[in-house]
């Protein structure tokens, strides 16, 4: 298991290589230049020529490249062409609320899903079979945002249960954070819930019609302990699948939930660095992207040694 | 250990951690603090780095001025105490106040205001022209310094006092030595507020607070002149994205002030308890539909003259702002509602619109179907409207051929610099936007400039225009400035170095139940004189 996760950890170098290559020349090659948009409309030509010289951006291209190599070695993701801070620490900023925000979502989700999908499976072709999967199906249709304004307008203005925006944060108090983020949390989750439920269901249903299941029943054993011990057990590898790559797109940010709500997380971070061409935050963000979707993706690729011992060996 | 076992373990664990995780901290006095949604959230912090509105309002919270522009937009002494004027109006000697002190306790000097004002002039398009007309300026004492002027230029004051960026703050002198091309450090100005970086979260929050050494004027306060008498502890700015969002905030009361509301949400604004729209007269934007000279068909001036029998001003007004309170049908290349107020040369653009006379202009420019390129914002929240508008005019006119290429605002401001043929990725047209205020003097106005090569994207070129400009800046009185704004304004409608349209308020909303002071002014929004309950 050790050697195996070593060599996976190693594969991964030549796989962020390409992927700075491939974003470099992907933003250098884009229309926009980011000393224009740095020096405003009321700036002349010959002032942006000034801010695009002190930024570097008048250095050839293959420069340009050796520096960005030489500072990524180094762990230097760069500075931010306008706020002058390092990406590290824009990232450092933004990395919690992210990260809450899609554990939270994911909760909620797989809390729910899970569930929901068993259920479904179990009921196959029934009422309650169409009812939950006609749910997940308005959950993949309704955009995010109205979710969002409409949870706003209920909870925040009408009720004022919960903020309308903003995130608190941690050492502020735990109660502060889930109240700042439930309703994010329950707008986004909605979305995964749906395809978690599906993808619950439809597994499910190919274990329920094995076998050993048939074997359980005759055995008198419990429907739920057949569900749930027997069944969903051998049904988790491709739900297991679904949620690590649902993870991975969350930590990458979910822009309009967290624009909806004012959370100051990694993906408006990364929506801002675009709009604006600020080349190295969009650098480092993505960099920082690959290498989480690499780890997740080892996670839950070392997760299927505990659900399939056949796996393990 | 059994499955049972362990999810036991597990339950006790997340629990335990939940309960380790710090609560609520007990209530305490809390500062009272002043949430304010600005239009743009503050990322750079040097106000002279960028003409960007945002650094200024940023600009205007940490720094102060030698001037300021009152309510009526008339210049007043604001870190200056007393000032004269040499018979021959070029030597200009000026006293700094007593008792001005940076956030780090070093008091103002004149060496600091004349550094500060020499990093200014390398940026600013008014500051640049008034530093070609300076002899020098130099520090007599800790107090005192001495502006000499080669000639009699007349905007001295008016351009120290301008509240368009990029406004001439005084910094400290060691900030004020950076290279104007680089961005400074260290943020230690000497005005009311004093920027906490560390909790400044570029995208998402900047915060304020009361600067306690400040020293106020005693007059009171007015448009950005008189005593910035600050009565909160702290003002925080946060970046709302969303403009959905933003309304919500300010009526659930999260925020407490709301520069920019978007114009769809002002009837639930209005008919909220508690929520105060209002607006200064002269705070406002107004429509540039820019054309390239340098390129057929408008190095044509037929060309650009037939555009006047195509485009219909009052269009504009309900695409970009529906409520009629807050529009302005506006043919003053200058604004209106303002001093220099004027539509002299107007009367083809106000009169009935004449497809076939301007497609016989376009004729006698040479046109011969070639496409027009149009460099079309989609993202933009008035410019992309305005573009739609301006497209079907076009259409209308049914003898031009349009290229419409859509793209991000990012993508526009880097293209509308390139100077090739529309072919070859330059571009014939595109739209933006300038304020009210920064279009009300013909020195800041910087896109109607005509100096060619230095001019504005879209280089207009008449050197009669320009003679007229210098000619208004060196004019001794409002009165005289006004006869040679009549005069500019007939030359821009004969050379047209653009397409003025619109002219729409920018309204700001606030919680009137909880707020009380809020100054009304054209131009970036000042956060002291409010109270908050």
């Amino acid at each position: 298991m050790t050697a195996y996760i070593l060599r996976r950890l190693l594969a991964t170098i030549p796989v962020m290589v390409v992927v700075a290559l491939f974003v470099f020349l992907l933003l250098h090659l884009t229309p926009g230049d980011p000393a224009a948009v740095i020096a405003g409309d009321d700036a002349s030509p010959a002032e942006i020529e000034g801010i695009r010289r002190k930024l570097g951006l008048d250095r050839p291209i293959w420069e340009q490249f050796g520096l960005y190599i030489g500072n990524l070695v180094r762990g230097d993701l760069g500075t931010s062409i306008f706020s002058n801070m390092p990406v590290t620490t824009l990232v450092r900023q933004r990395l919690e609320p992210s990260l809450v925000l899609a554990v939270a979502a994911l909760v909620v989700a797989v809390a729910f899903a899970i569930p929901m999908g068993v259920v479904a499976a179990w009921k196959a072709h029934s009422s309650i079979d169409r009812v939950v999967m006609g749910f997940s199906v308005l959950g993949f249709a309704v955009p995010v945002f109205l979710v969002g304004y409409l949870l706003i307008y209920v909870f925040a203005i009408q009720l004022r249960w919960l903020p309308v925006q903003g995130y608190r944060p941690l050492s502020q108090g735990l109660d502060g954070t889930l109240r700042s983020i439930a309703l994010p949390a329950l707008a986004l989750g909605m979305a995964y819930m749906a395809l978690i439920a599906r993808i619950t269901r439809a597994s499910m249903l190919e274990v329920l019609s094995e076998d050993y299941i048939r074997t359980a029943h005759a055995k008198g054993v419990a429907t739920p302990s057949v569900l749930l011990r027997h069944a969903l057990k051998n049904a988790a590898v491709p739900i297991v699948t679904v949620i690590g790559i649902g993870f991975a797109l969350l930590i990458s940010g979910v822009v309009i939930t967290e624009t909806v709500f004012n959370i100051p997380g990694l993906g408006r971070l990364t929506v801002d660095a675009i709009l604006k061409r600020d080349y190295p935050i969009i650098q480092g963000l993505i960099i920082l992207f690959a290498g989480a979707k690499v780890l997740v993706n080892l996670a839950v690729d070392i997760s299927y040694t505990f659900f399939d011992p056949r796996i393990r060996q | 250990m059994t499955r049972k076992a362990a999810l036991q373990l597990w339950l006790a664990t997340t629990l335990a951690v939940l309960a380790a995780a710090p609560m609520a901290e007990p209530a305490s006095a809390e500062p009272k603090t002043l949430r304010v949604a600005m239009h743009a959230d503050v990322r750079t912090l040097d106000p002279f780095w960028t003409t960007q509105t945002i650094a200024g309002i940023h600009g205007l919270m940490v720094y102060d001025t030698l001037f300021s522009s009152d309510a009526e937009l008339k210049p007043q002494p604001q870190m200056v105490e007393k000032w004269n004027v040499s018979e021959d109006r070029k030597i200009y000697e000026f006293t700094l106040r007593d008792g001005l002190k940076f956030h780090d306790g070093s008091p103002v000097t004149s060496k600091d205001v004349v550094a500060s004002m020499h990093r200014w002039g390398k940026r600013d398009g008014a500051g640049k022209q008034l530093f070609e007309y300076t002899a020098s300026l130099v520090a007599q004492d800790d107090k005192t310094f001495v502006w000499t002027l080669k000639e009699p230029y007349g905007l001295l004051i008016d351009i120290l006092a301008k509240t368009g960026t990029s406004i001439p703050f005084v910094m400290r002198e060691k900030e004020a030595m950076v290279d104007a091309f680089q961005q400074i450090q260290e943020v230690v100005g000497s005005g009311p507020f004093v920027f906490k970086r560390d909790e400044w979260v570029p995208g998402s929050k900047t915060v304020y607070e009361k600067f306690k050494g400040y020293v106020p004027r005693k007059e009171p306060a007015s448009g950005h002149a008189g005593g910035k008498v600050v009565k909160v502890d702290r003002v925080e700015f946060v970046w709302l994205a969303d403009p959905q969002t933003a309304q919500s905030a300010l009526v659930a009361g999260e925020i407490d002030y709301l520069e920019n509301p978007q114009v769809d949400f002002l009837p639930i604004l209005e008919s909220t308890p508690g929520i105060k729209i209002e607006s200064h007269p002269a705070m406002g934007t107004m429509g540039i539909l820019q054309l390239n000279h340098l390129h057929p068909p408008f190095n044509n001036v037929k060309a650009r003259q037939a555009m006047f029998y195509i485009i219909n001003n009052a269009d504009y007004l309900n695409t970009i702002a529906a409520d009629p309170k807050l529009q302005k049908l506006c043919f003053s290349y200058f604004g209106c509602d303002v001093a220099m107020e004027t539509d002299a040369g107007s009367e083809v653009y106000k009169g009935k619109k004449d497809y076939k006379k301007a497609e016989a202009l376009f004729k006698e420019a040479g046109y011969n179907g070639e496409p027009i390129t149009i460099l079309h914002a989609t993202d933009h929240q008035y410019i992309n409207p305005a573009n739609l508008v301006m497209i079907q005019q076009l259409r209308k006119a049914g003898f031009l051929k349009l290229d419409v290429q859509a793209m991000d605002w990012g993508t526009v401001v880097s293209r509308r610099a390139k100077k090739e043929p529309p072919a070859q990725g330059g571009w014939n047209i595109f739209i933006t936007g300038t304020t009210v205020l920064t279009s009300s003097s013909p020195i800041t106005h910087t896109s109607i400039g005509m100096g060619c090569d230095k001019a504005w994207f879209g280089w207009p070129c008449d050197a009669k225009f320009e003679e007229l400009r210098k000619a208004w800046a060196f004019a001794q009185d409002v009165a005289a400035r006004k006869q040679v704004a009549i005069e500019l304004s007939k030359r821009a409608y004969d050379q047209v170095p653009y397409i003025s349209f619109a002219q729409w308020r920018n309204p700001v909303a606030y919680r009137s139940d909880r707020l009380t002071g809020v100054l009304s002014v054209p131009s970036v929004p000042p956060m002291w004189n409010i109270e908050k309950k």
